[in-house]
């Protein structure tokens, strides 16, 4: 019995991703936007994530569905999207991804030097659609396993550093949420991920959202996709808390 | 006769549907003995019109009719004390219209007025309570637990949901779209999308090339191997026995990351849009899909074999939340779940599906504990795998086209589509009004039937197993909450 649980590993080999840093994704993956320019009909974006004159694409809202995919709208399969401002999210005309990259994220000195070498982070689901919660247990995986870089997620607020805010803040989850960003030793920073917490996403029309936290607190780090991919996410937190 | 009996993706005019009286459409339910699909309400002006979808999976047919309630009216007798199969229903048409069972047993919030949640309170000397949620220990989506228990056994489970509430079927009516469909339950991105293609299709006489029919199939497939598989390495890290979890963690992305390389998205999202389909599979890819499919294959047979080999795991998952036949059929439970307790409910043979003719519903004896839930996911990924093959065999240079322009909904129509998401039935009602706008859009998860279930699943179980026994469903917050 034991010999055979052996032989299941010996059969596996090891599936890590080595250097999650510049890990090859397919080419059909739909990451940063670039603009070429041109005017497109706005209501083919069903998140108002699409602006014309001068056109600009906020990933904060995108859904990276494709159905704007184009002549004017190419989207390239660069996955570290993720930004320490809301602004910073609106890509514009003509903007290249080295550009993005290089002003994307700006941490503090104070969260390098305590954080670089291990952070902590509590999710918390407030009314998403299941699909950020899959893809950020998948970040433990064996092939992405971010715990190798002491990132990790930790059952109690109580334990965390941060947290991880995934859907897109229902009224029914207002109270759990502040009651869990209460519960949350200070100093704490605070993650959005997904379109839908960074802006209601697909449901920001909704009748049924209390966004007021986002208003009440400091968003420290936004990470755009619907879902949000793994190596979008780890890489956003490792370039976060990097010396 | 007063029941309008229709098939799945048949156009109905919404006018022909007769008004019963609600007493009278409680003894058909009885004498017809078919499980309700849809019992939800519409306003008409003043009235509340309430509609009773019932389907009979013999014949694979759905039975409509309609009963209606007048300003004043604001209560009538309860289905649920005879049919419990109704409850939830009933809960949901009263929480939406206020019009009340009468003599419900238990007629309790279902997705907003939280605050007025009362839990069901056991009173003894050794008697305690232990609650859970809305935050999850784990990264899952919110719900809140209340267990009563005599020392480690659980008797009483309460499940409230309702968290992630966030309005989609009236969202549906202002501002329909593909992409809203895939964010009712992520996980079941796939038949939800298209549920919802479906039905609209169906509204608009919009007839889909083949070639979109069958890529359809091929993602529905690939999302019902790729969630099972994550789920058997799920169960897996619930017992303690990490190789399995690992490898069916890794196996997974196989999967989802073949999907990536089609769609762009790991769960299919983009894929399908009310026409037909967004992008096409190429023979390369075909090559591909099928290797990678062989790969899964063995590696799922070998783990699984030794899995079921090593006595820790045996000992946790036989005889664990077991749910009989006779829990199944009375709360009208659905899917996957249902078919581990032997009730084979599978609407993908049930109601004829053009492309799995050819295939035979899958017999399988299960005994409705964890053991036959992880055995039959076992089975499914299998059948799955043949089924994908031949699906993308027919795929080889095929040089369809991939989508068509959808037509205009027609008016006072109405439709329902079914599709067996990996959970089991997703089924979506869509009414249109006279100038052909959507005025009435009801979703129904498998989740909303199978909640319940898993409350009956734990009762008498060790507290320490529900990790297990949840995980062995693994329902849908999202679907649910709608």
């Amino acid at each position: 019995m034991f010999t055979d649980t052996l032989k299941l590993k010996y059969f596996q080999k090891s599936q890590y991703i080595k250097d999650i840093k510049n890990a090859p994704i397919k080419e059909s993956f739909r990451g940063y936007p670039v603009l070429k320019g041109g005017e497109i009909d706005p209501s083919i974006c069903k998140t108002g994530a699409l602006i014309n004159n001068p056109l600009s694409i906020d990933m904060g809202k995108c859904t990276f569905c494709g159905d704007c995919n184009g002549e004017c709208v190419k989207f390239t399969n660069k996955y570290k999207l993720a930004t320490t401002s809301r602004e910073k999210l609106i890509v514009a005309e003509n903007t290249a991804y080295e550009d993005f990259e290089k002003i994307a994220i700006k941490s503090r000195e104070e969260i390098k030097k305590v954080f670089s070498h291990s952070i902590k982070l509590r999710q918390v689901s407030a009314g998403g659609c299941n699909g950020c919660e899959m893809e950020l247990n998948a970040c433990s995986n064996c092939n992405f396993d971010m715990g190798r870089f002491g990132i990790d997620f930790v059952a109690s607020p109580r334990h965390a550093d941060g947290l991880v805010i995934t859907g897109c803040l229902t009224k029914n989850m207002a109270y759990a949420l502040e009651d869990c960003y209460k519960s949350t030793p200070n100093p704490k920073i605070v993650i959005l991920a997904g379109a839908c917490a960074i802006s209601g996403g697909i449901f920001q029309n909704s009748t049924e959202l209390n966004r007021e936290f986002l208003e009440k607190y400091k968003i420290d780090l936004y990470i755009p996709g619907c879902p949000v991919h793994p190596l979008t996410f780890i890489n956003a937190i490792l370039d976060f808390i990097s010396k | 006769m007063n029941w309008i009996i229709f098939k799945k993706n048949e156009k109905i005019n919404a006018l022909d549907i007769k008004t019963l009286d609600i007493r009278q459409i409680k003894e058909d339910v009885k004498k017809f003995n078919f499980r309700p699909v849809g019992f939800f309400g519409k306003q008409e002006f003043e009235n509340v019109r309430l509609y009773v979808v019932l389907a009979d999976d013999k014949k694979g047919e759905f039975y409509v009719t309609s009963a209606l309630f007048s300003k004043e009216d604001k209560t009538y007798p309860c289905f649920s004390d005879e049919l419990p199969q109704f409850h939830l229903f009933e809960r949901e048409f009263y929480e939406q219209f206020n019009i009340e069972p009468v003599n419900h047993p238990w007629l309790k919030p279902v997705r907003i007025n939280q605050e007025n949640y009362e839990f069901f309170k056991m009173q003894g000397e050794n008697i305690h309570e232990v609650s859970v949620g809305p935050i999850h220990a784990g990264v899952i989506e919110p719900g809140h637990f209340r267990f009563m228990c005599q020392g480690e056994k659980v008797y009483e489970l309460e499940i409230m949901l309702g968290f992630q509430h966030r309005g989609i079927e009236n969202m549906m009516l202002k501002n329909p779209s593909n992409r809203l469909a895939e964010s009712i339950s992520g996980d079941s991105a796939v038949a939800h999308n298209m549920a919802y293609s479906e039905v609209l299709e169906t509204l608009s006489d919009t007839k889909i090339p083949e070639k979109a029919e069958i890529i359809r199939r091929v993602a529905l497939e690939a999302e019902r191997i790729a969630i099972h598989i994550g789920d058997m390495g799920a169960i897996a890290g619930d017992m303690a026995y990490l190789p399995g979890a690992s490898i069916f963690g890794v196996t997974r992305t196989l999967i989802i990351n073949t999907m990536l390389e089609i769609t762009g998205s790991r769960f299919s999202r983009g894929l399908i849009n009310t026409g037909g389909v967004n992008y096409d599979i190429t023979n390369e890819q075909i090559s591909k899909f099928i290797k990678t499919l062989n790969e899964v294959e063995t590696t799922v047979r070998r783990t699984t074999d030794v899995m079921l080999k090593t006595s820790s795991c045996i000992s946790r998952m036989e005889k664990t939340g077991v749910v009989s036949q006779e829990t199944i059929a009375s709360l009208g439970a659905v899917g996957m779940a249902a078919r581990a307790s032997g009730v084979n409910l599978d609407s993908r043979f049930d109601f004829c599906d053009i492309l799995y003719k050819k295939y035979k519903k899958q017999e399988f004896n299960g005994q409705g504990d964890v053991y036959s839930r992880f055995k039959l996911r076992y089975k499914e990924i299998l059948y799955s795998i043949k089924i994908l093959k031949d699906l993308l065999e027919k795929l080889k240079n095929n040089n369809d086209i991939l989508s068509v322009k959808p037509e205009r909904l027609s008016s006072n129509s109405f439709a329902l589509s079914i599709t067996e998401g990996w959970r089991g039935e997703v089924i979506h009602i869509a009414i249109t009004g006279k100038d052909g706008e959507l005025i009435r859009y009801k979703i129904k998860d498998p989740s909303f039937n199978n909640w319940y279930v898993l409350s009956m699943a734990v009762r008498n179980n060790g507290i320490s197993d529900f990790p297990l026994c949840n995980k062995s469903f693994n329902l849908s917050y999202s679907g649910f909450d709608l």
